[in-house]
């Protein structure tokens, strides 16, 4: 592995925070800038790019006829992976998921699964035969910090704007021709936050995750619900630290849906 | 699924393209902040992203060349950029194309410069529509140059190829799926018209060949000219571009 980061970096990025300042000079509950385009991959079935300050994915959702699960015979399936490419930082290498990539993904899968969002029962085509099998792929384009809530965002939009195709008689699909989109009953997104020098920052940048004590994540909806927790990178909060980032956390999804909504994207 | 037509007759392309007739092609140098270099391109509906980190420590060590920098481009396929899913990880054909890319850029690069390393090329395809890997080479080279690696020549590339009774440059995903289709990416160092990337895959005349290599390098050529292009918007004639510096000294200032 490589690495990327000077010790002294990270040790300025600790001293400014012990002073509640941040290396790029944001408040503590401020996320980077947010700009989502979508539409980008015409052979997906949704795709979308997300910029979250210099951080920047792309997702894009294939879906494929499957047999359900021998456990739930008239509900589809959706699968979220995430992949740190190598092109997106000096840091990142191709092979092997890493544990880093495979947290990623599956917060975000719970972020959305778990919240019930998506009612697998409509992914039903014929029970006990075919279903929908959606699979969303989340990539980093460029890491600078969280790709936890940019792969989100991404993921979410994707979905939203969706298109599913048409399927003939013996439930193949037909190339080229689409009728409806996977709709989401709620609207899950997640916030993620570090400590570092005993602070608690909103959407950490890279050299914040590199200097951070702990990190935590929370998928909030828009109907009041928390769908899915992580606390990860060692160290530890107290109730009162996870309380406040429960409360930013409905805060920061709450400001991000009504941007997402105001472009259309929701 | 294969379309009926006969160029012959048509004396046009199924997407109303001439024979010697290129897709549109677009390149914008310099998207990926966090990388020495790199490029973004779109040529018809193939859209692939290229970064350039290095010259950097050769990794794994037993890699490394004492004699010359190593050139590693990873070609890679997102999972959504082609019609079926294509499952994660790299199969054969992407370990394929990343040898024979990495191949012709070493041929541009003056790797004797750089003795014991590594310069890693990674191209992204994020969507497609035949000719996936001349696209990423035109956008690795782009990114290479981005980067600031010395090299003698770009490479330029292009597919080229017959379909439906005719010779044609740049095949689209209709034309590779015609009865007839013969597909060939060439690559050259278009100051030289060295060639440094070459395949087939179809049935081909001897007399056919003449002139589908003719048609090859003036397709090279042609993308030379948008690859020029998009390194001269960053970087005006030789020096690179000096507002983002104006504006800092005229912080500094203030």
């Amino acid at each position: 592995m490589r690495s990327a980061v000077l010790e002294n970096d990270i040790q300025r990025v600790i001293e400014l925070a012990r002073k509640g300042e941040r290396v790029d000079g944001r408040k503590a509950d401020e996320m980077r800038p947010l700009k989502v385009e979508i539409g980008f991959a015409e052979n997906a079935e949704g795709s979308a790019k997300v910029t979250l300050g210099e951080t920047v994915v792309l997702a894009g959702l294939k879906v494929e006829v499957g047999t359900p699960y021998p456990d739930s015979q008239d509900e589809g399936s959706i699968s979220v992976g995430a992949e740190a490419l190598p092109l997106a930082h000096a840091e990142y290498e191709s092979g092997r998921p890493s544990a880093y990539e495979v947290e990623v993904s599956r917060v975000i899968d719970r972020g959305l699964r778990e919240s019930k969002a998506i009612d697998f029962k409509e992914l039903c085509i014929k029970e006990g035969e075919a279903v929908w099998v959606a699979y969303l792929d989340i990539y980093a384009l460029n890491g600078q910090g969280n790709l936890f809530d940019a792969g989100s965002i991404a993921a979410l939009v994707t979905f939203q704007n969706s298109k599913m195709p048409k399927i003939d008689k013996e439930n193949k699909i037909v190339k080229g021709e689409y009728s409806g989109s996977i709709k989401l009953k709620r609207l899950p997104l997640l916030t993620t936050f570090v400590k570092v020098g005993g602070k608690i920052f909103t959407d950490p940048s890279y050299m914040e995750e590199k200097a951070a004590e702990a990190r935590f994540s929370v998928a909030t909806t828009d109907d009041d619900y928390m769908s899915a927790m992580q606390k990860g990178h060692g160290g530890s909060f107290t109730v009162d630290e996870v309380n406040y980032m429960i409360e930013e956390g409905f805060k920061n999804t709450e400001k991000i849906r009504k941007q997402l909504k105001k472009d259309k994207l929701l | 699924m294969e379309k009926k037509a006969d160029y012959k007759k048509s004396k046009k392309r199924l997407d109303d393209r001439k024979m010697d007739e290129l897709r549109p092609l677009k390149i914008k140098v310099g998207v990926i902040p966090n990388a020495e270099g790199s490029a973004y391109l779109e040529w018809g509906q193939n859209k692939v992203y290229a970064a350039v980190y290095g010259p950097r420590e050769a990794l794994p060590k037993h890699t490394a060349n004492s004699l010359k920098a190593v050139v590693k481009v990873e070609y890679r396929m997102t999972a959504f950029s082609v019609p079926e899913r294509k499952r994660p990880g790299p199969n054969r054909r992407d370990q394929e194309i990343s040898k024979v890319l990495s191949e012709a850029l070493a041929e541009a690069v003056f790797v004797e410069q750089f003795p014991n390393t590594e310069i890693g090329v990674y191209v992204e395809v994020v969507d497609s529509n035949a000719g996936s890997r001349v696209a990423c080479l035109a956008a690795a080279s782009c990114a290479l140059a981005d980067a600031g690696i010395p090299m003698k020549d770009m490479v330029a590339a292009t597919g080229v190829g017959k379909a439906y009774g005719e010779l044609v440059l740049d095949l689209n995903k209709d034309e590779e799926d015609a009865p007839d289709a013969v597909d060939i990416p060439i690559a050259i160092l278009p100051n030289s018209e060295e060639i440094v990337l070459l395949q087939m895959d179809g049935l081909l005349t001897k007399k056919e060949w003449e002139g589908v290599v003719r048609l090859g390098i003036k397709g090279c050529k042609q993308v030379y000219e948008v690859q020029k292009k998009a390194l001269q918007e960053k970087f005006v004639l030789g020096e690179a571009k000096t507002k983002d510096l104006e504006e800092k000294v005229k912080g500094a200032k203030e």
